[in-house]
């Protein structure tokens, strides 16, 4: 497959008081297409993700919130999948477009999240889990510590593995302007900071945030004078909704069918790829996603993070934007971040944060605890 | 010149540390007390409330300033813990502190900076001449819900300030507001506790005001941070009036005569009135002090003082200072905390 990236745009990360998520939406859409070059009348059909809205803000139907809000009257419909809406959205989008029936589709992806109270959003975001695990009185950060101590356990990954993670994130997101966190961080800080779900403390936690951010996708082919970003890997996969029914605790095996999936649509190999974006909703994520995408073994991605070989500057640096952790993690704008990062930096447009010479990206955008995973591959 | 003729503040004598409200509440007590910087709070005892601590004040401003009762013209208090909702504190205080009876009397509520308020109204009383003097309150048994945050620094606390043309000991040379419709704190009719929107009371509430209100000011008196002898802010916490001091141009210098809430938390409507009171047990003839409070719900008063050569001879008078009243102080455990809760509850 090959899909043209036009546009990309998104909001800063953060907590943004002065903004709505209708005021989100709309503001990264808007960048995307002044980026594309297009108008907005070219939009055949628009695709929103989001999780939380209709809890949070009351809001359904935010196909037709995005659309109005640009005075279009396309198709568009709301797609969600917790965590993995992002990239779930742009799935379908891709999808839209090898189908025949769209040429040029807006992807938007938003969520509002700090106008409720942590225990309110604690809540709601365990939506992303099985009614067992709700019932049990398990939340996000207990969900991913279980697996972290599995994988501490089986594996001998430490807490200064993990707090290697948010160290590099943060250093990445410190050339990041849009990033939430925008700041750099010591192991000693992460260690040293307030415990939230033993073996985690807050640094180990991807932060509450507003954000939005959008793609202008097209049918590959039609020329637009500009070099070109494009989608060649685009798959899903999906695992139970509860931890309790894995396999076991340290994987996520429905990273490993997406990212093979996406690489054999693709016709690359591991060792191509230049530049990943990973879902690192606490730390523990990005090392298993290390493993379970195949860049290093079983077990041994606690060490090869902490070793330095995905820093900027190093052999394949993961998280340029700051991840999940230091960027900021509105839930359903997180996908989309992911192909606008990964699309600056095969543009040669990562500033202070390029990877010289990318050519190859992958994203991995992963929903709860793995019960859904979206990893696309980018190319120039 | 119109200005502050004397003052009296009133700091209870029982205080809790903040460790000991977190091992109550199974956290960790160091980590809490590091992240608020707070070490300890005054509470009121379970025969104290508003009324009572606004009167110690006023007699104790009475008292300093050497003034006859009989001549204050005006008693305004603000708190969010008057003790009736309707019959005014302000009546109670004045009976108390032995006023006549040709005074005007209202109480304020806005939340924190009810005391600033009254201290804007009582001023354009004695400015317009229409009395000779007033007195001005900020006076709470600040109450927060068992286990919200709130808990390790809502105390109790009030200070008075009675305003006149003569004598003055400190000029209000000029004051500005920043108000707004913001809801980042409340506290519905008949609820025993406030409630609060979380990290929206910060950047959204506090230091929107604070910063809008001392910009305000700054510009409209055309004087750069750096030209005060003190600042003092409104301390919900020992982060915010750091922050927003640094923000502004303020140096930490500036703001340690008036900082005091590390030791005796956040008693609400007293809080920035008690931190100028500490400021003012100290200051020079000549000192300028820049002030500026801040209210839920929301606004920030913005006030400018220069304190005058009368500040001498009235600082000889005084028989406990703020700094002394802080030192004068006995334990208690958090059952009587919860105790005091639990009182409120059943009122």
């Amino acid at each position: 497959m090959k899909i043209d990236i036009l546009g990309v745009g998104m909001t800063k990360f953060g907590e943004l008081w002065e903004k709505s998520v209708f005021d989100l939406a709309e503001e990264a859409a808007k960048k995307a297409i002044i980026d594309s070059g297009i108008t907005a009348k070219k939009i055949d059909a628009v695709f929103v993700a989001n999780m939380l809205a209709s809890k949070l803000d009351n809001q359904d139907h935010l196909g037709s919130v995005v659309t109005s809000s640009l005075g279009l009257s396309v198709p568009s419909v709301r797609v969600e999948g917790a965590c993995a809406s992002g990239g779930l959205a742009v799935h379908q989008a891709v999808l839209a477009i090898l189908s025949g029936l769209y040429d040029t589709v807006l992807v938007v992806g938003v969520e509002k999240m700090t106008d409720v109270s942590s225990c309110e959003i604690t809540t709601s975001l365990m939506g992303a889990g099985s009614e067992e695990e709700r019932s049990a009185g398990l939340t996000f950060p207990g969900l991913y510590a279980l697996m972290a101590r599995s994988h501490m356990e089986k594996f001998g990954t430490t807490r200064e593995h993990m707090a290697a993670v948010a160290v590099k994130n943060h250093f990445h997101a410190s050339l990041n302007d849009h990033a939430h966190f925008p700041f750099e961080v010591s192991v000693e800080k992460v260690l040293r900071s307030a415990s939230i779900s033993y073996p985690f403390t807050l640094f180990d936690a991807s932060p509450i945030s507003d954000g939005a951010a959008a793609l202008i996708l097209t049918r590959s082919g039609i020329d637009r004078g500009k070099k070109s970003v494009s989608i060649t890997g685009s798959a899903v996969a999906t695992d139970t909704i509860g931890l309790s029914q894995r396999k076991n605790l340290t994987s996520i095996t429905a990273t490993k069918t997406a990212s093979e999936k996406a690489r054999n649509q693709a016709g690359i190999s591991l060792s191509d790829i230049n530049v990943v974006e990973v879902h690192d909703c606490f730390t523990i994520a990005e090392i298993m996603a290390m493993e379970d995408l195949g860049f290093c073994k079983k077990g041994e991605g606690g060490e090869f993070i902490a070793s330095g070989h995905t820093r900027l500057g190093n052999r394949m640096p993961v998280n340029t934007s700051g991840g999940l952790k230091a960027c900021g993690h509105p839930v359903a704008a997180t996908g989309v971040k992911q192909i606008v990062e990964i699309t600056h930096q095969l543009r040669a447009n990562g500033g202070d944060r390029q990877v010289k010479g990318a050519k190859v990206g992958l994203t991995h955008n992963v929903g709860g605890t793995g019960g859904t995973v979206v990893v696309h591959i980018l190319q120039t | 010149m119109t200005g502050i003729v004397s003052y009296g503040v009133y700091i209870p004598k029982s205080r809790i540390k903040i460790s000991d409200i977190a091992t109550a509440g199974k956290k960790d007590a160091n980590e809490v007390s590091a992240g608020l910087q707070v070490e300890e709070k005054a509470i009121a005892s379970l025969d104290e409330d508003a009324a009572t601590m606004a009167a110690e004040a006023g007699l104790r401003a009475l008292a300093i300033g050497k003034l006859d009762s009989q001549k204050i013209g005006a008693v305004l208090v603000g708190s969010e813990s008057h003790p009736y909702a309707v019959k005014p504190t302000a009546t109670i205080v004045g009976e108390m502190i032995g006023v006549s009876n040709n005074y005007m009397a209202a109480d304020l509520e806005f939340a924190c900076k009810a005391g600033t308020a009254a201290m804007q109204f009582i001023w354009a009383l004695v400015a317009s001449k229409k009395i000779n003097y007033g007195l001005a309150i900020g006076s709470d048994v600040a109450q927060a819900s068992p286990g919200d945050i709130l808990e390790y620094t809502a105390s109790s606390a009030a200070a008075a300030y009675i305003l006149g043309k003569k004598n003055v000991i400190a000029e209000i040379v000029d004051f500005v507001s920043f108000t707004s419709n913001t809801p980042d704190f409340w506290r519905r009719d008949q609820q025993a506790f406030p409630s609060h929107a979380g990290r929206f009371t910060g950047e959204a509430a506090y230091f929107r005001h604070v910063i809008g209100a001392s910009k305000m000011l700054l510009g409209k008196i055309k004087k750069d941070p750096s030209s005060f002898t003190h600042v003092v802010f409104h301390m919900p916490n020992a982060k915010f009036p750091k922050t927003v001091a640094k923000r502004l141009g303020f140096s930490k210098e500036q703001i340690a005569a008036g900082f005091v809430v590390d030791k005796i938390g956040n008693p609400y409507s007293a809080s920035s009135l008690i931190g100028l009171a500490s400021v003012l047990d100290i200051a020079k003839s000549g000192d300028t002090i820049f002030f500026c409070s801040y209210g839920s719900g929301a606004g920030a008063d913005a006030f400018y003082f220069r304190v005058t050569k009368e500040i001498e001879r009235y600082q000889k008078r005084i028989t406990s200072t703020v700094r002394q009243q802080i030192e004068n102080k006995a334990y208690v455990d958090y059952s009587f905390l919860a105790k005091c809760a639990l009182n409120k509850q059943c009122l």
